[in-house]
């Protein structure tokens, strides 16, 4: 059985009785088979994830979580640095896959289609669940070419005209065009940090997905292009659903619907983003919030 | 914070000032060596440039003799009919010694007059004929020619030949040096461009060898090298860097791959020879078989130096590229390998001026014979500049030393050549994103 490491300011925390017992003895309580509280699953979910565990070689860095991801909603996962989030997010494409020594258990579903079957490619996978990174990645292409790759190798656009129209249509979306269209051809790595990451937005949707992964994708901008970032996320969320991994609570009370929080591996409490931030129902996710430990 | 970490009663800054005077001595005495080092590499490679260089030099020039040649069509076509085969087998020395007669009549002798007549290369006769059967309206003229002087008397025009010394020492009697100095004074006597150095195929003679066999064969052997390790070294590290699992047997190919690296390079000429000739039945002396032989040895290098370039293609532009739901083959194809080839370029650019400078594992399967003919493709026997060199070494004829060292200068030149280019691209293409 792993134990929970606490926070060494935890400990000093309890030891000087600064943070009650009840912090205390609501980290013990992760150690058993913890059930998460609030609101797991949804009425007309896009994925459903059901008892997954995640283990980085011996450690065990997902434990037990049951989620469903409503459709067009914007869920936000919360939590202390290292509680599984980012790890959390990339079971949903299967990018874990990369990564070697990783071990996946669950039953994870798109449509109820089950993304872990072994028959399954994850090529169109990666097309249907789309990621965004926490720090921009444009391809050492040129503009077009980094937003028109998608689509040219599923296939997506009979001829050139049609290709055109995606990428016209996926920068728009992203609100990049007006920025951008003088200059198609200069490589993306041209760009400014907020231009490029709303690029990969650019890219990503290019594809058509259903769900949008997006892994802290503001934390390597300034309030100005983070505030660009928000503003489209709350958009796109009429045509995608998005989960969106931060570590910002002020950025997860503006874009989000409902919020996840997350605790060195369990999904301690899930529920509307309002109640959430204003009467969460479990002793941690209080603790979190008011900034307690974080 | 007034009582210092480290106290010994005096302040701390007192204790590092002492301390500078000897810390700066040990840099500067560093400085110094490493300088030092330099130097004395520069120096050296300069002597050995200067040395082959003041060696060579010469050998770009060869001396030739003017003569007034009278194409006697009773020589060359004493029926008039114009016939090929009868152009060509006429007798052109009788063209060439005639003049020699006339300008030097003293020559009576036979010992004088064969004397005389090896003034000129036994080549002469033949770019006669060349010229008659290239251009057949020449007969019955008369022409000002510049013939092809002796490697001899090519050596005394250069001034290799100590005139102050006892003629039983000398190569040149006192007479042909008269005649070579009644000629210069004439004027009909003088050093030009050696193109017969880059056209020809070896020969015994000196006068009338020349490295472009050595070129072409050392173009097709490098020709089948860079077509067989590119891609099969690319393709190796590109498995090895994105596919291997990472096991025991994965590790035990790299410690291969890095000790193939160290082999002594006769080692695959052994292999080449018993496996490639003996075995496969390949021909002899062939650039094919020479190039299967270098790609084995250039493998290695390919190989470590790709893997290191598609080790820098950052993992951020794979996952980008994995993300937008590309497949691992499309993954390397459209986005790590068009960053990686740089990298992969200027590796096998190295490999290749590394294969050029060869010699030990050619001579095992053969390459060290007397060639005389420029090979025509991978399938003929030929040479390659390495050994032509080493062939000339051993001649015993003075004008090979010159030529020894012209080649040398002709392969360094393009070793030198092709580092740049490596560099270059290097340069060019680092960080282009």
């Amino acid at each position: 059985m792993n134990t929970i490491e606490t926070a060494t300011m935890d400990q000093d925390a309890v030891a000087t009785g600064a943070v009650p017992a009840a912090t205390d003895q609501a980290k013990k309580e992760l150690d058993k088979d913890f059930e998460t509280v609030g609101q797991v699953r949804v009425a007309n979910p896009r994925m459903t994830t059901t008892a997954v565990n995640v283990y980085y070689g011996d450690k065990h860095a997902i434990k037990n979580v049951n989620l469903d991801i409503g459709a067009n909603e914007v869920i936000a996962m919360i939590g202390p640095s290292g509680c599984g989030k980012s790890t959390y997010l990339r079971c949903l494409n299967r990018m874990n896959d990369t990564i070697d020594g990783c071990r996946v258990t669950g039953e994870l579903k798109l449509d109820d289609q089950d993304i872990y079957d072994k028959k399954l490619d994850v090529v169109p996978l990666r097309a249907r669940v789309g990621m965004v990174f926490q720090k921009p990645n444009p391809f050492p292409k040129s503009i077009y070419d980094n937003i028109a790759y998608g689509p040219r190798i599923h296939g997506l656009a009979a001829n050139r005209t049609e290709l055109d129209e995606i990428v016209e249509t996926s920068l728009r979306k992203a609100g990049l065009w007006d920025e951008v269209k003088d200059r198609m051809d200069q490589p993306g790595t041209g760009l400014s940090g907020g231009q490029q990451q709303r690029l990969c937005i650019a890219r990503t949707i290019a594809v058509s997905p259903e769900v949008i992964l997006m892994d802290e994708p503001c934390s390597a901008l300034d309030p100005i292009a983070t505030a660009k970032v928000e503003e489209l996320i709350d958009e796109l969320r009429q045509n995608f659903t998005i989960a969106i991994v931060t570590h910002s609570m002020q950025q997860a009370a503006r874009v989000s619907q409902r919020t996840a929080y997350f605790h060195l591996g369990n999904l301690v409490e899930v529920g509307e983003t309002t109640q959430i931030f204003t009467n969460p129902t479990h002793k941690l996710t209080e603790d979190y919030i008011t900034g307690r430990f974080g | 914070m007034t009582t210092p970490v480290t106290n010994k009663g005096a302040r701390t800054a007192d204790i590092v000032q002492a301390s500078l005077k000897k810390r700066y001595a040990k840099e500067q005495r560093f400085k110094a060596i490493g300088l030092g080092a330099i130097v004395l590499g520069l120096t050296f490679v300069s002597l050995l440039f200067i040395n082959i260089v003041s060696k060579g030099y010469s050998a770009f020039v060869q001396t030739h003799v003017q003569l007034e040649v009278y194409f006697d069509p009773a020589v060359i076509d004493p029926t008039g009919q114009r016939d090929m085969e009868q152009l060509a087998r006429a007798d052109y020395r009788q063209l060439v010694r005639a003049p020699l007669r006339e300008m030097f009549p003293e020559a009576t002798s036979r010992r004088d007059k064969r004397a005389l007549y090896s003034v000129l290369s036994s080549g002469a006769a033949f770019e006669l004929q060349q010229m008659v059967m290239a251009d057949p309206d020449l007969i019955g003229e008369t022409r000002s020619v510049w013939v092809i002087a002796d490697d001899e008397i090519d050596m005394l025009y250069k001034g290799y030949v100590d005139r102050d010394a006892p003629a039983i020492e000398r190569r040149v009697s006192d007479q042909v040096i008269g005649w070579v100095d009644t000629l210069e004074a004439k004027g009909l006597i003088d050093a030009k461009f050696n193109t017969r150095f880059f056209t020809n195929g070896d020969s015994r003679e000196p006068e009338l060898s020349g490295i472009g066999g050595a070129i072409s064969g050392s173009f097709f052997t490098l020709v089948v090298t860079l077509l067989l390790s590119f891609p099969i070294g690319v393709a190796a590290a590109v498995y090895l860097e994105e596919f291997a699992p990472q096991n025991k047997f994965t590790d035990m190919i790299e410690v291969n791959i890095n000790n193939l690296a160290a082999v002594p390079s006769i080692v695959f000429g052994l292999l080449g020879l018993a496996m490639f000739i003996n075995w496969f039945g390949l021909p002899r002396s062939a650039p094919l078989v020479g190039g299967l032989v270098l790609t084995l040895m250039t493998l290695p290098t390919i190989i470590i130096a790709s893997r290191a370039s598609l080790k820098s293609v950052p993992p951020s532009i794979r996952e980008a590229a994995l993300g937008v739901g590309a497949s691992k083959m499309q993954t390397i194809t459209h986005h790590v390998l068009p960053l990686a080839i740089p990298g992969m370029l200027t590796g096998a650019i190295i490999g290749m001026a590394q294969a050029l400078g060869e010699s030990a594992p050619l001579l095992m399967i053969g390459m060290v014979a007397f060639i005389v003919d420029i090979p025509g493709g991978p399938f003929d026997p030929s040479t390659v500049l390495p050994v032509q060199v080493y062939l000339w070494a051993d001649s015993p004829e003075r004008a090979f030393v010159e030529r020894t060292s012209a080649a040398i200068m002709v392969l360094l030149a393009f070793l030198i050549t092709m580092n740049i280019l490596a560099v270059v691209l290097r340069r060019r293409f680092e960080r282009r994103w």
